[in-house]
């Protein structure tokens, strides 16, 4: 009972910080910034159901002694390192690939790359 | 089940609630990167209800699953994102 | 190297549900090979190195993990959180140069930047220099203090 009591708290953050997530996407104005919201927030909040699992399976294998719940730590430790790496980066792979295609952040205060670009096309010019 | 195992089964069902939320910047997102950004998130929640799955049913293969699944929707993302620059 | 000793610890990892059987590790160290084959025909200088399995590196990574990156993940989602709900955005793209030399550390620092305070790493150019979307942005060229904290300096100890 108290396991879930915890389990229960760190779910309910995982699930503030992905509705955040969906929020973001559609109260942001361009796609960067959008990008912010979506990438870090569901980042975080998944991170938080992977501690979720993390505390019941390792709460369930030391009452119980079974080994399918160590497995299952184990399996979601590598879960949580794999999500860890795989989404920012290809949070950042789409984000230069919409550079590249010609979207720029729509209301920028400075754009460097775009400034980068443009010398660039003059050397080569 | 117990009580955490039902927690599990229930974020995992509003997890598939918010998917669907996402549904419209999918369809309607000005350009094709912002579709893009919703069907990353969509990836990322999908593979969370997966972890969770693997809990609600015992099954550790679930999470196997959730692994893999993580690992191809990364390089579907890049591979969109290569063919958004023009390289595919 | 590094390849190598990887996958064969994650596959022993995924594959052990009670006890190790010799098969198991056959196979796994089978399956390295084949994973080192295929990622060696694009290897790029110091892709048989030892220096990225050197324990002291890993140590300090966990710390790193566990320490000021953890801090900065939760400070960055509580900063977004305040965005999206106020709505007071003022973005832009600024560069710096963090001055790393291996793809391990500008992998680890742009991982680093994108998921901490109101940045995202949109592009690294051939000579390391990253490339950032701010989301508030204070002055157009911010010191590497301003964008990544301690950040920088982890990471060039990490991974130079």
């Amino acid at each position: 009972m108290i396991l879930g009591l915890f389990v229960g708290l760190l779910l309910l953050v995982s699930l503030f910080f992905n509705c955040l997530g969906v929020v973001s996407l559609y109260r942001f104005p361009d796609v960067y910034t959008r990008m912010h919201g979506a990438t870090k927030c569901s980042t975080f909040g998944t991170l938080f159901s992977v501690f979720g699992l993390l505390l019941y399976s390792f709460v369930r294998f030391m009452a119980e002694g079974e080994r399918r719940f160590l497995v299952l730590f184990i399996h979601v430790v590598i879960g949580g390192v794999v999500l860890l790496i795989s989404n920012p980066a290809g949070a950042h792979a789409l984000a230069r690939a919409a550079h590249r295609s010609g979207i720029l952040p729509e209301p920028a205060v400075v754009d460097a790359l775009e400034e980068a670009d443009k010398s660039k096309k003059e050397v080569a010019a | 089940m117990s009580a955490s195992q039902y927690l599990f089964a229930g974020t995992a069902f509003v997890m598939a609630v918010l998917i669907v939320a996402l549904l419209g910047r999918l369809i309607a997102g000005p350009t094709t990167p912002d579709r893009l950004v919703a069907l990353d998130l969509v990836n990322t929640l999908v593979s969370g209800i997966m972890l969770l799955s693997g809990a609600v049913y015992d099954a550790v293969v679930m999470v196997d699953v959730a692994i893999v699944y993580m690992a191809l929707s990364f390089v579907s993302t890049l591979y969109f994102a290569r063919y958004l620059e023009g390289g595919v | 190297m590094f390849v190598f000793v990887m996958s064969f610890f994650v596959y022993l990892l995924l594959s052990w549900s009670g006890s190790m059987s010799v098969q198991e590790v056959t196979i796994a160290f089978f399956l390295s090979v084949a994973v080192v084959l295929v990622a060696s025909s694009s290897s790029r200088p110091g892709f048989w190195s030892l220096t990225k399995l050197d324990p002291r590196r890993w140590w300090l990574f966990l710390r790193y993990v566990f320490g000021p990156f953890a801090v900065g993940l939760a400070q960055a989602n509580w900063d977004v959180a305040k965005r999206v709900i106020t709505g007071e955005i003022n973005p832009g793209i600024v560069k710096f140069d963090p001055g790393l030399k291996t793809d391990m550390g500008r992998m680890m620092l742009a991982n680093s930047i994108t998921l901490t305070p109101g940045t995202l790493t949109v592009d690294i150019d051939d000579n390391g220099v990253f490339y950032i979307h701010a989301i508030n942005l204070t002055s157009s060229t911010p010191t590497e203090q301003d964008i990544c904290g301690s950040f920088g300096q982890w990471t060039r100890r990490i991974a130079g």
